[in-house]
């Protein structure tokens, strides 16, 4: 990093001029920093590897659509749908998400120092060695990892008022794979009936650890007060929750 | 335990004169219908397992079988059907949701069979096409509102991306995994021979699949199985599914165990698990919504790639068209109430949607008033039979269509309904690799290719008939039709005049 960052004045930029001249210039250079960025929709859509791009402002709707290997770093709020169907890359966000943050993201990894909305982590999944992490350090809104066919939630439920909930309802609504870990309990008419708490083990606490290190490293925070062995865990009932729903004639 | 109140629906009948023991049958049968009993020498049938899939009589080199309706009566009763008390029965049993298979069965009417064509008759000739030049391609995509020329003529206009088909048919979508890989794989070639597409379905691409893209389109529904950025772009076009015609509302669900090492690997999820499309994208919530996913995949795409909105054909599907048009979608599927399925809850697929031909004569006409047509090709699904219902459909108004129970019927389905339960005889709705081997794609892509050929052929001999070149010319004509055995509203609604008028 360094030499070679390139900067674009995102101001007044329509969004399709500039994806195209973030595309062209990540030909050229991979470190690229975005300032003025107001609402721009789909920055970071599709991106490969190697790729680094630095956010300032508050950049748009469905934020790393389909991003394929790149970071992101925002320095800023972001809004709904951050890593939508997202196949690989990273993403640090200094501030909140809006809602469906992980729609369906298949890889990668989304830290949000906030709070995030509705939604977030809805039908994420895994393939093979492709395992999506979405960790935030605040709460969530209704229906966190609704449909959630694999990977993981972490929320660090750190700073919240005394009248402010870890989740929303319906928490893991749908669940069929993957892992909800949360700092603290959730009540249980809040919990989706296809999620069931599971006792953690040490494979969970080493997870638990390295993701509470990196969000203290991207975010600079102490988390030492923070014990993994206090998280309580999440998981799908089975994978297969509908199978005797139905009768064929 | 109690007793199970349904009987069998069909009766195998083996005429044992015939009968040789050669065993074909037990073989063949996936639902061990038949099994051969060793100390009495001869072959048995347990009637209860029979979907009627007509397997074993076509590979009975005797001819000894034939399959029947089971003869047993309930006391007759117009309102009380044997159906209606045998799904009773099957539910008191089991608790469960009836899943059927296929499209809506009800004897609704069929609004291409009450409409007629047209043809010449001393003024402006008919054309016999088999000596004359007759064009059936056409182009799908958003077309300009005016074209522009420099100085030299050269045109300046950007055209947005087009598809081009050298018939107005395509194969409709159907996943891998609701269809095997031999189905996928003869529709693949088929669609490349023929100079037309077939759509993957909301399975994914298999990547031994991508050297067919270019006569590929891909479809992202709301589990986004499979759906990145490669295979987004390995195809010609993208469909968004935003529902389908057979279960108007509800999400998608392939059962965990159809789920196998290949289907997994398509799909990007894990081997046995449940795939769970959701019944709304959540990213979509509004008109705004699904313009914000119509861009996202054209900028992933380089604003290549047209973009379909397919949606099932329900009470307000002009207004809904209207929007799709206005949020940048480049076509509009319309997938009428008889649509097929690999599995819908029966109550949904019988009782929810219209019929596609009133869907598409509002849409078209709708779109038409808001000057807007020009901004969508609009491609009409939903049980396309036959040649006639596609010259009918374009008369409506449709730029194409798309045929997918009728693909599947060249590739040797039986219409046995069954294709929820994985056991497939014909190898198409099956992943059991015993079964898939059964359909040969070197075989079954050129019976795809014959049946597109014969329609085309017959297409343009009703164009000749009429007086018409150029498919084209056809499009929203509904001069060309007229009703028959309707009554007025139906008549308005499909903007036709009756026979005889």
């Amino acid at each position: 990093m360094g030499q070679n960052m390139k900067t674009i004045d995102a101001l007044n930029m329509n969004y399709r001029d500039l994806n195209n001249l973030i595309s062209e210039t990540a030909e050229v250079d991979k470190n690229i920093t975005l300032g003025n960025v107001y609402g721009q929709r789909y920055i970071g859509r599709g991106l490969p590897k190697k790729v680094k791009i630095k956010i300032y402002g508050t950049p748009g709707n469905d934020m790393a659509a389909y991003m394929d290997g790149a970071e992101l770093e925002i320095f800023g709020n972001a809004q709904d749908a951050v890593g939508n169907t997202m196949n690989d890359g990273k993403i640090i966000v200094h501030g909140s998400c809006g809602d469906t943050a992980g729609y369906s993201m298949r890889g990668g990894e989304i830290y949000v120092e906030g709070n995030v909305g509705y939604r977030v982590g809805i039908h994420m999944k895994e393939y093979r060695e492709m395992k999506p992490i979405i960790v935030a350090g605040g709460k969530a809104g209704d229906f966190l990892g609704e449909y959630m066919a694999g990977g993981a939630i972490i929320l660090l439920g750190m700073n919240l008022k005394k009248d402010e909930d870890l989740t929303g309802r319906f928490c893991g609504t749908g669940m069929h794979g993957g892992t909800i870990y949360l700092n603290g309990k959730t009540e249980k008419y809040k919990l989706g009936k296809e999620a069931v708490k599971v006792k953690l083990d040490e494979t969970d606490i080493t997870f638990l650890k390295k993701h509470i290190d990196l969000y203290s490293k991207y975010f600079k925070k102490d988390l030492t007060a923070l014990k993994p062995e206090l998280f309580v865990k999440y998981c799908a009932v089975n994978k297969n929750p509908y199978k005797n729903m139905y009768c064929r004639y | 335990m109690s007793i199970d109140f349904n009987t069998p629906a069909f009766e195998v009948i083996r005429d044992e004169k015939r009968c040789i023991q050669c065993k074909v049958c037990v073989q063949q049968c996936a639902n061990s219908v038949h099994a051969y009993d060793e100390e009495e020498d001869i072959v048995k049938a347990d009637d209860m397992k029979c979907v009627n899939c007509h397997r074993c009589v076509l590979l009975c080199p005797t001819r000894a079988l034939k399959i029947k309706k089971y003869s047993l009566e309930f006391k007759e009763n117009a309102n009380w059907t044997s159906t209606a008390i045998n799904e009773i029965y099957k539910q008191a049993q089991t608790g469960g949701v009836l899943l059927s298979s296929m499209g809506n069965p009800k004897p609704f009417p069929i609004y291409w069979d009450k409409m007629l064509l047209n043809a010449s008759q001393v003024t402006n000739p008919s054309i016999d096409p088999l000596r004359e030049p007759m064009e059936t391609k056409v182009m799908l995509g958003r077309k300009p509102e005016k074209l522009e020329f420099d100085l030299n003529g050269k045109l300046i206009t950007e055209i947005p991306p087009q598809l081009e088909l050298n018939i107005p048919i395509m194969f409709s979508a159907m996943s891998y995994g609701s269809i095997s890989r031999n189905a996928h794989e003869s529709l693949a070639r088929a669609a490349s021979e023929l100079g037309i597409f077939y759509n993957t379905g909301e399975g994914g691409l298999n990547r031994d699949f991508y050297k067919y893209g270019k006569n590929t389109i891909v479809q992202v529904a709301s589990g986004r199985f499979g759906v990145n950025k490669d295979y987004l772009n390995a195809g010609a076009a993208i469909e968004i599914k935003i529902g389908q015609g057979a279960k108007p509302g509800i999400g998608g669900h392939l059962p965990g165990e159809k789920v196998d090492e290949d289907v997994s690997a398509t799909r990007m999820i894990p081997e046995g698990s449940d795939a769970i499309s959701p019944a709304p994208h959540h990213d979509i919530y509004s008109i705004e919504d699904l313009r914000q996913l119509i861009y996202s995949l054209k900028e992933v795409t380089d604003y290549k790639k047209p973009v379909f909105v397919k949606i099932a054909a329900v009470h307000n599907a002009a207004a809904i068209a209207s929007g799709i048009a206005r949020a940048g979608a480049d076509a509009i599927v319309i997938d009428g109430f008889r649509g097929g399925t690999g599995a819908a809850p029966t109550r949904v697929r019988d009782n929810v949607g219209i019929p596609v031909e009133l869907a598409l004569a509002t849409i078209d006409q709708r779109l038409r008033e808001e000057g807007i047509r020009n901004q969508v090709s609009i491609i009409a699904a939903g049980s396309i039979r036959n040649s006639a219902d596609i010259v009918k459909a374009i008369a409506l108004g449709a730029d194409a269509v798309y045929i997918a129970s009728a693909a599947v019927i060249a590739l040797g389905c039986h219409m046995c309904h069954a294709c929820s339960t994985g056991k497939c005889n014909w190898g198409i709705a099956t992943q059991e690799p015993e079964l898939v081997k059964r359909l040969n794609p070197d075989i079954m892509y050129k019976r795809l290719i014959n049946l597109i050929s014969a329609w085309n052929h017959e297409i343009q001999e009703i164009l000749g008939g009429m007086g018409i070149n150029a498919i084209d010319s056809l499009r929203g004509n509904r001069l060309m039709l007229r009703g028959i055995d309707i009554n007025d509203k139906e008549l308005e609604i499909l903007g036709i005049k009756y026979a005889g008028e």
